[in-house]
């Protein structure tokens, strides 16, 4: 079991390492034309990287496909922008009582869409959303319409360079969360939902509580990133809850690769980033983005973390045979 | 009274829609357990084939409607063989995903070549008056024409023998197998038989609203929705599923608003799996 310790601390070098990069980032880009338009479009692929760590939690960990994360963000910032400006509660205050709200609603939608499984839970997931949106848009006086709700940030906040390391910080918090929870008892108990629900009944772990329970983690999480939406773009409007980013948050988790802990994160900067790049397509982009969903569920179901790990086994099983093949958690 | 009648029509003939639509979904998972989630894409595809040849090409809207049977059907042959087939044996989950990067590919792409809705003229343009109040020939058309695909279905499965093979796998696949039933080719098959199902729908529906990229999207929920409240993989369920779906749809928006109009069939569902998850008719548990 060295050798486990060993990759433990190679993945912990590998994040410490991408976090001192990320840190550094913005100082290069301050001294480039287009590096203040780059930063936000970072900041922006940071805090979708936050809702997929959070998606992946209930789907990649504990095997339920939602389909409401869009919704639940969307939530999350107005929340967010609602409580600030509106009911006048004080910046620092809002932010975890959004985290709870948004958790409490998810703990609500979770309650009946558990009585469901496999592909029927995504479904039912996606049907709030519908609702959820649906009832954004037509109640103008709560989300304000097409104009939206303007939202003010703390001073200390302003600035584009500290939206950043905000975002970032909780983009580092979030895969350190997520990572606890996976190791502690009762990320084992959702693993063993993921490989086996019926298994995993028969000796005693409630299927039904422990999906809850992930999925209620995973809205908080969710609420957060939309918090952290609200903070850096200023204005919500009710766009934000389509179902269209539960699509896109599913596909950055999928695509970096689905239960790795790094993969929602790389997915999610990765895609984002290079949509945006390539911004003069316009349309077309996503017909590419749907045939590459596509691909990568038929030949590497679990993403490009997934496929990296997958050839650093290749290789430490051809080095050292006396270790025996560890099999792989679910699929 | 009048009023209210007249809303019930306009129920059965979504009702109708949703039938069809709910009918060709049930028969893929049944028979091969695929959630096939952009069923409602190849629906906006058959609008916009006929478009292309009702009003672009300027073909009789009856010819029209065969033309675009049968190539929906080609198309749903070549999504089971390119899509589908190499996901087989894998979770279903990644069967779902497969479906939402192919919906996501259609849409933008229809999208992509033409984004503004566009409209088909209705093929007879005319209402008539029953019980004192007026109906536009289309919508009876829609429900009558329903109908008789229900009953050619029907009689395909119960009477000939590939629709028999096409039951022995649903109730077996490994049994169908082994008395020497080809299961690709009856998957394909199925596909061929869903996709046309939505052509149908699609055909009949065009004229009566306009045809946009996204017009798959609320239909296939409510698909799905019919397919859960009804039982997974059972006809009756889609069947009846569909026209009451279309009923409390049709009066939810005479009787309380058509802001909501997309929001009933959930909430039904909500309170359907709340009671019985199940389903209506279903064993399965959803």
């Amino acid at each position: 079991m060295k050798w486990i310790k060993e990759k433990l601390n190679f993945n912990l070098l590998v994040g410490l390492a991408s976090l001192t990069l990320a840190a550094l980032l913005p100082l290069l880009l301050q001294r480039t034309s287009g590096g203040k338009y780059n930063m936000i479009v970072l900041t922006y692929a940071m805090i979708w990287a936050v809702a997929a760590c959070s998606l992946n939690l209930i789907l990649g960990f504990t095997g339920q496909a939602c389909l409401a994360h869009g919704a639940l963000v969307g939530i999350g910032a107005y929340s967010m922008a609602i409580m600030v400006e509106r009911v006048g509660i004080n910046y620092w205050l809002a932010f975890p009582l959004t985290c709870l709200l948004t958790a409490f609603i998810g703990f609500l939608i979770g309650l009946p869409s558990f009585r469901t499984r496999g592909p029927y839970f995504a479904i039912v997931t996606l049907c709030f959303n519908v609702i959820v949106y649906a009832t954004f848009e037509n109640w103008t006086w709560l989300s304000g319409g097409l104009a939206g709700q303007s939202f003010e940030v703390p001073p200390v906040l302003a600035s584009r360079t500290t939206k950043y390391y905000f975002v970032l910080a909780f983009l580092a918090l979030t895969v350190v969360v997520v990572r606890q929870i996976i190791k502690s008892i009762v990320g084992a108990s959702f693993l063993s939902i993921l490989s086996n629900e019926s298994l995993s009944e028969a000796v005693g772990i409630s299927a039904f509580r422990n999906k809850l329970l992930s999925f209620t983690v995973s809205c908080f999480l969710a609420g957060m990133a939309g918090a952290l939406f609200a903070t850096v773009s200023g204005r919500v409007d009710y766009s934000i809850t389509s179902f269209l980013h539960s699509f896109n948050i599913l596909v950055y988790t999928l695509i970096g690769g689905v239960a790795t802990i790094a993969g929602p994160v790389i997915g999610a900067v990765g895609l984002y980033y290079l949509l945006d790049r390539i911004k003069g397509f316009g349309e077309f982009r996503y017909v590419g983005f749907g045939v590459l969903l596509i691909l990568i569920i038929i030949f590497f179901p679990r993403g490009l973390m997934g496929g990296i790990n997958q050839l650093r086994d290749w290789v430490k099983e051809k080095r050292s045979t006396k270790v025996a093949p560890q099999g792989e958690v679910g699929s | 009274m009048s009023f209210f009648i007249n809303q019930l029509i306009i129920g059965i003939q979504l009702g109708s829609q949703y039938m069809m639509m709910a009918l060709g979904l049930t028969l893929i998972f049944g028979i091969l357990d695929i959630s096939h989630f952009a069923h409602g894409h190849i629906y906006m595809v058959g609008a916009y084939l006929l478009y292309t040849f009702s009003v672009l090409a300027g073909i009789n809207y009856w010819v029209a409607l065969p033309i675009c049977m049968i190539i929906l059907a080609l198309i749903g042959v070549l999504v089971e063989r390119l899509v589908y087939r190499p996901l087989r044996g894998s979770p279903s989950i990644n069967t779902f995903i497969a479906a939402i990067g192919l919906l996501l590919a259609i849409e933008t792409l229809v999208r992509g070549i033409k984004k503004d809705a566009v409209r088909v003229p209705v093929p007879v343009d005319r209402s008539v008056s029953v019980l004192g109040m007026s109906l536009e020939v289309q919508r009876i058309i829609v429900i009558l024409g329903a109908l008789l695909i229900l009953l050619m279905l029907q009689w395909f499965i119960k009477r000939t023998r590939l629709g028999i093979a096409i039951e022995a796998m649903a109730q077996d696949r490994e049994g169908a197998s082994l008395v020497g039933i080809n299961v690709n080719r009856i998957s394909a098959l199925t596909f061929a038989i869903a996709s046309a199902l939505a052509g149908v729908a699609a055909v009949l529906m065009a004229p009566l609203g306009a045809i946009t990229p996204e017009m798959g999207n609320p239909l296939i929920l409510k698909a799905f929705v019919i397919v859960v409240i009804g039982g997974l993989g059972s006809m009756k369920g889609a069947i009846f599923g569909g026209y009451i779906l279309g009923v409390i749809e049709a009066l939810g928006v005479a009787y309380i608003s058509s802001t909501y109009k997309d929001v009933f069939a959930f909430a039904l569902l909500i309170v359907i799996l709340a009671f019985r998850p199940t389903g209506l008719f279903g064993e399965r548990a959803a």
